[in-house]
């Protein structure tokens, strides 16, 4: 299957596989957990029956996408050392201990308090389960400002020296951990966890208004996740702009890739809407463009010069065409996200929020676009720093283990065929319990898993009085 | 010898690892234990006595991982590779055994399959994590900081053999776990088990005490030679004093006890292990020193462990005390 394709090639291709079936449990578990947190809440000072109904119902379903996100991440925490071996020999003093605090910080507190929050609210009562619910949404959010962290620095680096093994050796921790594209991609990966979570509540909600626009439970969320759209969408534009003209200071050549920019533009550069990128001959085919916008959006002056890829040494190019188009999509995705917003707040404003029919479709079928968004994002940032894994220091064909093709081979089949079959599944768990309007209405499987006894006062007496009177 | 970071953070990962082998280990002997557990409502109280806890058993397994790469990354990168096999089919059994718990209520018609991968699953990680601590023992090949070996050197006989062994010490700790937080005929079951159990298992860590001295001279040197040679009488007496508190306790139909005792089983044996390896990390290939990230990688990140670990330790075991006690089977969430 895979005959006379190198061992490099197989081993990032599964890193990419693997990456990018784990990338969208978190994204997903990051903005449910933190809605949970506030669901509870919401429930705890209202007194609301219909938050609790949203609580229970989205609980089961993070309680999965977050089961699916621990082993696929499990995974991940292996792979660069069997795969990545010289990369985790090189950076490890540096990656090493960021990823270990995000174990210690995060992972752990995370497990820890999952339990409770999705078995113990009866055993620990309201105060304590709120507290757990809170620590794991912060859990998911300590989570991410580590690993962001470690993938900042892999695209700019700082605060470091190499020693004679050739490793990179701290020199000053503050610069590694709050290296210049780190805080740019925190608050850009978290808004888009957030939207991605809303864009899939909201979907959900807006599939049980199309069946029944006065279920309660069904208003309440669909509302949420529109407010959450109509703010935080504008506010993720933003911050993406921010940090394209941080990624431009940092790291131009992935500018250039993302622009499709072959060529040096002296006096303003045109931005590329499509056309179709062709590396070997160095040029865009079919290109439509807008004279000087490129310059005006990265550079603020319609004149100002702009260099482009000719300017860069063929063997330190990215696949320009990739990341053109992931860079599109992300982008076209955004402005998609954006009307979604619009729209519903003047669907508010007219006050048919829950009587637009046509808003309540486009929900349903923008439901899996932050996903997508969010994948793309990740191909544009990981691609686009190709061919380096430390960005201009370690080229990823020098990071790799010495594995055998056929070794990676095999492992990558196995893991396609496991993945596919056990998250396919996992979704479509999923998706059935999201097509069941909350508080009922669907056939309840069976028991899930828990519960010893010994500390449910109440309802435990309850029922041995009930055995007993049946005596 | 003042402040020796590498050696303070070679106890700590050992650590991780031995409570990733004791606490995993008895998830796994649950999982394991659904093969001769057919009834339904019994293979739901058995998922239920792990399911709050196994994710955070888990975690250490991250942590031995994650550890080892920010402290000894040169261990792990070639410890990793030289286990490419083993480490990849243990990681893709524990995908299935992890997704099973929450799987296995969401279908009927499907059920069957996440029994499957719950016990095939559990057993497969088992197996494979005993073949890469046989493969470790016998020793891992080094040059110029980079694994040397072949892609089979971890299967031989010793490693199969560990394998087995682990897959029995896991179901003896998930038996005894089982007898400790379940009633009735399923403790009755158990109590039967474990006793079978632990003959296998220490049946086991006799053939592999009495091996791994000669698979190496240095094991020899370690178990044999004065003064270390007092291991060698301290060692056994302990392994006696625990599998005698394990028959005792099952004798005396005691619940938490045979838990305790398997635990205290496991314990000894790990620390053998570590008498063995001392001052390797990589036998025979690399000192503890020699693959230790430099001092103010050390240091940094053992500030986060100086300060994170007991909180984790501390809520960890709250966590277990939510959660004690007998399982009633009536009960579930969902």
């Amino acid at each position: 299957m895979f005959d006379g394709v190198s061992a490099e090639l197989l081993a990032r291709f599964q890193f990419a596989f693997t990456v990018s079936f784990h990338i969208v449990f978190p994204a997903f578990s990051i903005g449910l957990a933190n809605y949970l947190a506030v669901l509870n809440a919401l429930w705890l000072k209202t007194g609301d029956q219909t938050y609790l109904t949203l609580f229970d119902y989205w609980k089961k379903i993070f309680a999965v996408a977050f089961g699916m996100g621990v082993v696929s991440g499990i995974v991940m925490s292996y792979q660069f050392g069997t795969n990545w071996s010289v990369f985790s020999d090189k950076t490890g003093p540096i990656l090493g201990p960021l990823m270990a605090y995000e174990v210690l910080s995060a992972f752990f507190l995370e497990a820890g308090f999952l339990g409770i929050m999705l078995f113990g609210r009866k055993r620990v009562g309201d105060k304590l389960h709120m507290f757990a619910t809170a620590v794991v949404a912060v859990g998911t959010l300590m989570s991410a400002t580590w690993i962001l962290s470690v993938n900042s620095w892999m695209q700019t680096p700082v605060g470091y020296s190499i020693n004679e093994a050739g490793q990179f050796v701290p020199e000053d921790w503050w610069a590694i951990v709050f290296n210049p594209s780190f805080p740019y991609r925190l608050v850009h990966m978290v808004l888009a966890a957030f939207l991605t979570t809303a864009l899939v509540v909201g979907a959900v909600g807006a599939w049980h208004l199309l069946k029944d626009r006065t279920h309660k439970p069904a208003r309440v969320m669909f509302s949420m996740a529109m407010w959450m759209a109509a703010l935080v969408t504008p506010v993720q534009i933003f911050a993406g702009d921010l940090h394209g003209l941080n990624t431009l200071e940092h790291q131009p050549v992935k500018v250039m890739a993302m622009e499709g920019h072959f060529d040096s533009y002296p006096d303003g550069a045109p931005l590329i809407l499509f056309g179709i990128p062709n590396q070997a001959e160095k040029r865009i085919d079919f290109a439509i463009e807008i004279p000087k916008l490129s310059s005006l959006i990265l550079k603020h002056d319609l004149n100002a010069p702009l260099a482009g890829l000719d300017t860069i040494d063929d063997k330190d190019e990215p696949p320009v065409a990739i990341v053109f188009w992931s860079s599109r999509i992300m982008i076209a995705l955004g402005f998609a996200m954006l009307g979604l917003g619009i729209w519903s707040l003047w669907a508010r404003w007219r006050k048919v929020l829950y009587r637009d029919s046509w808003l309540h479709m486009a929900a349903v079928a923008m439901g899996p676009s932050g996903f997508v968004a969010v994948l793309a994002g990740w191909v544009t940032t990981e691609v686009g720093r190709q061919p380096f894994t430390v960005y201009g220091l370690l080229r990823t064909s020098d990071s790799l283990a010495p594995i055998a093709a056929p070794a990676v081979a095999t492992s990558l089949i196995a893991f396609i065929i496991v993945y596919f079959f056990v998250f396919g599944a996992g979704v479509f768990y999923i998706m059935r319990m999201m097509s069941k309007p909350p508080g009922g209405g669907g056939k309840e499987l069976s028991k899930g898993p828990l519960r010893s006894a010994g500390t449910t006062p109440a309802a435990q007496i309850a029922e041995q009085e009930g055995a007993g009177s049946g005596i | 010898m003042e402040f020796d970071l590498p050696h303070i953070w070679a106890a700590i990962i050992a650590f991780a690892v031995l409570m990733y082998v004791i606490l995993d280990g008895f998830d796994l002997g649950v999982g394991m234990l659904f093969v001769v557990e057919h009834e339904k409502h019994d293979r739901d109280v058995m998922m239920n006595s792990v399911a709050p806890v196994w994710d955070g058993n888990e975690t250490w397994l991250v942590m031995g991982g994650g550890g080892l790469f920010a402290v000894f990354p040169l261990a792990y990168a070639t410890v990793l590779p030289a286990l490419y096999m083993p480490l990849t089919i243990m990681l893709l059994a524990l995908v299935f055994r992890g997704v099973a718990f929450e799987y296995r209520w969401r279908t009927e018609r499907g059920q069957f399959l996440w029994n499957w991968g719950f016990w095939g699953g559990s057993f497969v990680a088992a197996f494979t994590q005993g073949i890469a601590l046989g493969a470790l023992v016998q020793g891992i090949s080094i040059t110029e900081r980079a694994y040397s070996g072949g892609w089979w050197d971890w299967l031989t006989p010793f490693s199969v053999m560990t394998g087995i062994a682990v897959v029995f010490g896991y179901t003896l700790l998930g038996a005894t776990w089982l007898i400790y937080k379940t009633e009735g005929p399923l403790q009755e079951r158990m109590q039967a088990r474990a006793r079978s159990l632990a003959i296998v298992t220490l049946g086991f860590i006799g053939i592999v005490s009495a091996v791994t001295p000669f698979l190496d001279p240095v094991y020899a040197e370690r178990w044999f030679a004065w003064p270390t040679a007092v291991f060698s009488a301290i060692v056994p007496l302990l392994l006696a004093a625990a599998a005698w508190k394990l028959y005792t306790g099952l004798r005396d139909k005691r619940d938490a006890t045979p838990f305790l005792a398997s635990l205290a089983l496991f314990i000894v044996s790990f620390v053998g292990i570590g008498i063995s390896f001392y001052p390797h990390i990589v036998p025979p290939s690399l000192t503890i020193a020699e693959a230790a990230a430099p001092d103010s990688s050390l240091l940094f990140t053992l500030v986060g462990a100086a300060l994170l670990l007991p909180l984790i330790l501390a809520y960890t075991a709250y966590s277990y005390w939510v959660f004690r006690g007998k399982m009633d089977p009536d009960e579930g969430y969902h």
